[in-house]
């Protein structure tokens, strides 16, 4: 063994089994450091008999590994062999807990005490990061663990589980789903409310805790870990209870602390960061490179094709194309000109000014999630009202903006460099108006995920896309009499502020005089009357509230709220009505909405004298509808349960127009005054499910449903983010009988889903089990006719609407007959 | 498979119907469209009955007339076609169609078949294929008029009293009062665990017809069980049982309830269904000797 290595590679993920791999393969001295006894300790954690998928399918594999789809085992057996028989250094339990020194002579520590010398350094240790630690006397007691694989493994057992998130709880649920397994489960939290945990789990645990099955400790701290036994600390003072195992799910802490430890600069602040990379993956830390999930590729075969590349640059193989060159190459084909991929990345990179700050390396990231097309002079690129989450930016030519939806002569230009449709992308909704190109054109069209993506990791992008997004928004919101310059003053006395859910913006009564849009999230308007808070309207993304008092002088007539987590841009008054000075047609503007909206209000408290009781109603039932998403969602089915009788064809249609699965769950949901919310994608403003999918499977759809395509990898991350529990792992079924050889001959399971037993047993039987990945509901974008469980309902007792549509007093109260 | 995503991707949606949709009213089966399935019926049957009262026929109005024709025609056409529910209903096809409005046709063309049969008949009745078909017919609506009254009855009572709790939550719930009454009545005296053991071997959804339609269940061994123990519960064990005999029988009672308006909602469909098949049988048998004896 060499004292100092060329290369030392921390973590035996995908990304540095094949660096580890490469590198013995050209004879280059190494080692492999690995946390943990085995290799490749994610893939290892996954699910037994998982089905790993080998996304995205058009890129080449670049690995002295082998890999594609199959079984979890599988891969892992094949990694463990060629790993041996490619004689690669590998040391576990290794733990590396600091890199010192700098390149040609880093010192690597491990846990145990251990020191490597290495000449380089490739980090690869993913982003799961380390479990917290209990914080007690005993905290590295062997009857701890931190993961729970198979719930089913313990009997007889006195198990406590320490944690109140969504992990913690599904363990505890688990542990005590079988009542054969005889355990004995308790919980701990450290507060007397779940608050972390998703609303169902919490009224399961709560179901379960009624029931006799889960011991609930709210309140309660573990305070010492003994053998067999467990020390609490109570309200009222210290319990011993017996313990035969405990498993501690009090989150985890994120690695970033640890590489920034070890030199490397992040590329900002914002928690979807990643370290700032050259093209050869190098840090700001000369001789330290990052590769992998931790470099910002998830995907186990960029992450193989990384672990290969490194090794190469290491090698001095400087020219070395990027295995995702083909496919660039393949996207950048149909533009005009003989320009090469490096050729076309410069000119993105030089032309456009948000992208001016990325590496090459960044450049190809984000045209791999990206489009680039050509238009000729005149054709149109987005229509007003088209729905549209991705932003594009122009990289050569100019385009120009119909700004008047009656007259398309009236035009504005947009010059080279810049960007549009970034409303869309902000706010999740509609185009704002039709774009043409004013001459040939080379646009980037930027998908939701890259352009957030652009945002959270260079800052500079980030507030160049805000304040346009501000002025774009002024002027489409109060219409054609302005231009630029006009709201120049007001874009930059903007401020933008985050408002959490609940939390009170304009407060009525109040005489501050400033004016706010809601750019994310939306809001509610109550009023007080006779002591109680009435529900007055909604307020989608896209709306301006506050105006009221700016133009009349007088104090705050209704209380404005956050219906949910949402962002606002605030106004001073006096700009604003310096602006209503100049511009008379914004003050009518403005005076026509107000009117409006005060129509609406004296509506809602006239009939508050008279019809006390459906004011309440409407009001109540308002406001339980936002506490259940509505407010972030843009197409949400409810069921009227004064008219639902219970056949469940609902949910027998949405199976049988989506290959034999339901994406609703009839009964389960929140119901008040017989208005039900059931279970079923709210396809959110901005949807939660989107934010951690690797292979960026879930995307926004023409008709603005939310859904997810072929390239699932089925790990589950969407299901655990979505708060509403609407997306379910399964597995495509096998197909059924028709529907006449049911009808006539009782041939299969009939309508609707197929029990679980018969799906598995004819599958079982044809021999072609299928993966499990997630399904939601696409809200039968596709379908001609629209949504199958709406059509299906012979009562009228299902539908499927928008908030802003239905959070109204016509429909709620005396639309409901 | 990246070719079939980027198909999706590129589909052209239907945006602007998507926002109507989204903005729908609500309305019911019964009043769907401003009722215009009724007032589609309304003409029918004043139609019929107006050319009943006007067109000379000799000798008198029957089935054989020219008119009696074209109302047979009618008559059976409507027949076949408000069968066609029952397929409808299970063939969840593409298409700018929706069982409400199929339904809101559905009743209202149902009820005017009294009328365009009736007078098909021109009230002539005997003890033969040609009545039996109308008596069918007419037990068909009579049944299906029963199913609209529980149609608009019974949903509220169905949400209240699952008050929020789904199917498997029920289950779920009663199964978890098992496991703890069969824990509870260990140290209990061997008639006293007799009962409560009887109380746990029912099964719960082996319930008679009889007693899923009333709701009734004279026999159940949790109240017999309940009574018992209410009677004398003299030490800490058989309070937390007699406790515990109390939820089940709350939660029995939930689950039977909700069995009891399932099974209201649904059996008229056991007549209304089988009836539709013989009536169809009769009506062929029907057309057939006329068309035979002709
Ligand atoms: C449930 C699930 C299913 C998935 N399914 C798929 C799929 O089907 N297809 C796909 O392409 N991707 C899938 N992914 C994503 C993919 O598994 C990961 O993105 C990928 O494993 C990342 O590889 P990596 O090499 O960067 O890091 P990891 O695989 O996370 O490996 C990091 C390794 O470093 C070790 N380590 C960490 N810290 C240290 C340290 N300080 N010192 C030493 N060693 C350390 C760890 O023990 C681990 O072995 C899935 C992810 C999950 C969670
Ligand atoms: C001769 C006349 C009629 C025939 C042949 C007929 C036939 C049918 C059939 C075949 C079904 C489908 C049942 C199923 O598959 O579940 C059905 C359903 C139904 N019928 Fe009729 N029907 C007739 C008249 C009526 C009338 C007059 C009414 C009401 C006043 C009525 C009310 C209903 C209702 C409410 C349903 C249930 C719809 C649903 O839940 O899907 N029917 N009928
Ligand atoms: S799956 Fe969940 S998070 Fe995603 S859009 Fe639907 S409701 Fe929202
Ligand atoms: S809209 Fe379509 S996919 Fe969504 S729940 Fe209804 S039937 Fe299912
Ligand atoms: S189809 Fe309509 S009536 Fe039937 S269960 Fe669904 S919502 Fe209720």
């Amino acid at each position: 063994m060499p004292d100092l290595y060329r290369v030392a590679i921390v973590g035996s993920g995908p990304a540095g089994l094949s660096a580890a791999a490469h590198a013995a393969a050209l004879g280059m001295t190494h080692v492999l450091l690995e946390k943990t006894d085995h290799l490749s300790d994610t893939i290892f954690k996954y699910q037994k008999g998982k089905h790993v998928m080998a996304t995205p399918s058009n890129l080449v594999l670049r690995s002295d590994l082998d890999f594609d789809a199959g079984k979890r085992e599988f891969i892992l057996d094949t990694w463990n062999r060629q790993i041996e028989e490619g004689k690669v250094n590998v040391r576990f339990d290794a733990e590396v807990v600091e890199i010192a020194g700098s390149i040609g002579a880093f010192e690597i520590k491990l846990k145990n005490g251990d020191t490597v010398q290495a000449e380089s350094v490739v980090m690869s240790i993913g982003t799961q990061g380390n479990p917290n630690m209990l914080r007690c006397p005993g905290s590295d007691h062997k009857m701890i663990q931190y993961q729970l694989d198979d719930p089913g493994e313990y009997v007889d057992e006195h198990i406590t589980v320490i944690g109140s998130g969504d992990a913690g709880i599904e363990n505890a649920l688990g542990l005590a789903a079988d009542e054969a397994q005889r355990n004995i489960v308790s919980i701990l939290n450290r507060n007397a409310e779940f608050a972390r945990a998703k609303a169902a789990n919490v009224a399961l645990l709560e179901e379960a805790e009624a029931n006799g099955r889960i011991f609930v400790r709210r309140e309660t701290n573990p305070a010492e870990v003994k053998d067999g036994e467990l020390v609490l600390e109570t309200r009222d003072g210290t319990e011993t209870i017996p313990c035969d195992r405990i498993i501690a799910r009090t989150g985890s802490q994120a690695p970033r602390k640890f590489v920034e430890s070890c030199g490397i600069d992040f590329t900002s602040e914002d928690r979807a960061a990643f370290p700032q990379l050259t093209p050869s993956f190098e840090t700001t830390q000369a001789g330290v490179h990052v590769i992998g999930a931790l470099a910002g590729y998830p995907l186990i075969k960029h992450c193989m094709n990384q672990g290969y590349d490194v090794i190469e640059f290491l090698n001095g193989n400087l020219d070395l194309k990027p295995a995702d060159e083909p496919i660039l190459a393949e996207k950048f084909a149909a533009l005009p000109g003989t320009r090469s991929v490096e050729e076309w990345l410069e000119v993105f990179n030089k032309n456009i000014v948000i992208l001016e700050e990325l590496s090459p390396l960044q450049m190809r990231e984000l045209m791999l999630d990206s489009d680039v097309r050509h238009y000729g002079m005149g054709d149109v690129i987005f229509v007003r009202n088209d729905p549209g989450s991705s932003m594009f930016a122009i990289a050569e030519g100019s385009v120009e903006v119909e700004v008047n939806p009656d007259d398309a002569s009236i035009t504005v230009p947009i010059e080279q460099g810049t960007i549009f449709g970034e409303v869309g992308l902000i706010s999740g909704r509609k185009r704002g108006a039709t774009i043409k190109a004013a001459e040939p054109t080379t646009v980037i069209e930027l998908s939701r995920g890259a352009a957030l993506k652009l945002i959270a990791t260079v800052p500079a992008a980030g507030r160049a896309v805000n304040r346009i997004t501000i002025e774009r928004q002024l002027l489409q919101m109060f219409g054609s009499g302005l231009n630029k310059d006009d709201v120049a003053e007001l874009v930059e006395a903007a401020e933008l502020v985050d408002v959490p859910s609940g939390k009170t913006v304009i407060e009525e009564g109040a005489d501050d005089k400033d004016i706010y849009v809601i750019q994310r999230g939306s809001m509610i308007v109550e009023k007080d009357i006779g002591g109680k808070p009435v529900f007055l309207s909604y307020l989608p993304a896209g709306s301006y509230f506050g105006e009221m008092a700016v133009i009349d002088g007088s104090a705050r007539t209704a209380t404005v709220k956050a219906a949910i987590k949402a962002q606002v841009v605030r106004f001073p008054g006096e700009v604003f009505t310096a602006l209503m000075e100049r511009k008379p047609q914004l003050r009518e503007r403005t005076m026509e909405d107000m009117a409006s909206r005060r129509e609406v209000n004296e509506f809602i408290e006239g009939q508050k004298d008279s019809f006390s009781g459906a004011v309440d109603m409407y009001s109540q039932t308002a406001q339980f509808l936002v506490d259940n998403g509505l407010g972030e969602a843009t197409d949400v089915l409810l069921i009227d349960e004064k008219l639902c009788v219970g056949c469940d064809n609902c949910e027998k249609a949405c199976a049988d127009s989506h290959e034999g699965l339901s994406r609703l769950d009839r009964e389960a949901g929140r119901t008040y005054a017989h208005l039900h919310v059931p279970t079923s994608c709210r396809h959110c403003e901005h949807p939660h499910c989107m934010a951690d999918c690797p292979p960026n499977a879930i995307k926004r759809g023409p008709d603005g449903e939310v859904f997810i395509d072929e390239t699932c990898i089925g790990c589950g991350n969407c299901q655990r983010n979505c708060p509403y529990g609407v997306i379910r792992m399964d597995a495509k079924p096998p197909k059924k009988p028709s529907l006449l050889s049911w009808l006539l001959f009782g041939a299969g399971p009939g309508p609707g889903e197929a029990s679980y037993d018969w799906r598995s047993k004819k599958s079982a039987k044809e021999g072609a089990t299928q993966p499990k990945t997630a399904i939601k509901c696409d809200m039968c974008a596709g379908i001609k006719g629209g949504p199958a469980c709406v059509r299906a309902c012979p009562t009228g007792a299902a539908i499927r609407v928008a908030p802003e549509k239905f959070l109204t007093f016509t429909k709620l109260v005396e639309g409901a007959d | 498979m990246a070719s079939k995503a980027q198909s999706k991707s590129a589909r052209k949606g239907n945006f602007a119907f998507n926002e109507k949709r989204r903005n729908t009213d609500h309305s019911s089966f019964l009043t769907h469209k401003g009722f215009l399935w009724m007032w589609i019926a309304l003409i029918l049957s004043g139609a019929s009955i107006y050319g009943y009262m006007t067109i000379e026929v000799e000798p008198r109005h029957n089935g054989g007339s020219w008119f009696g024709y074209t109302l047979g025609t009618i008559g059976a056409l409507l027949i076949l076609w408000l069968t066609m529910l029952g397929v409808r209903k299970r063939r969840m096809s593409a298409g700018h169609w929706s069982l409400k409005a199929w339904t809101s046709a559905h009743v209202y063309l149902g009820l005017a078949l009294v009328v365009v049969g009736t007078l098909h008949t021109g009230f002539q009745f005997g003890w033969n294929i040609h009545t039996l078909a109308y008596g069918l017919m007419l037990f068909v609506i009579v049944s299906g008029i029963y199913g609209i009254t529980v149609y608009a009855s019974l949903p509220r009572a169905l949400s209240n009293n699952r008050n929020e709790m789904t199917r498997g939550e029920m289950v779920e719930a009663l199964a978890a009062l098992d496991r703890q009454l069969e824990s509870a009545a260990q140290p209990l005296a061997r008639a006293n665990s007799d009962r409560v053991i009887a109380a746990l071997k029912a099964d719960v959804f082996s319930a008679g017809f009889t007693a899923r339609l009333t709701g009734a269940y004279p026999l159940c061994a949790t109240s017999r069980a309940f009574a018992a123990f209410s009677k004398g519960a003299n030490d800490e064990a058989q309070e937390r049982v007699l406790t515990l005999l109390e939820r089940r029988k709350d939660q029995l009672g939930q689950i039977r309830r909700q069995m009891r308006l399932k099974a209201l909602l649904e059996v008229w469909l056991f007549i209304h269904i089988p009836t539709t098949i013989a009536l169809i049988a009769a009506l062929t048998a029907h057309i057939v000797s006329v068309f035979y004896y002709w």
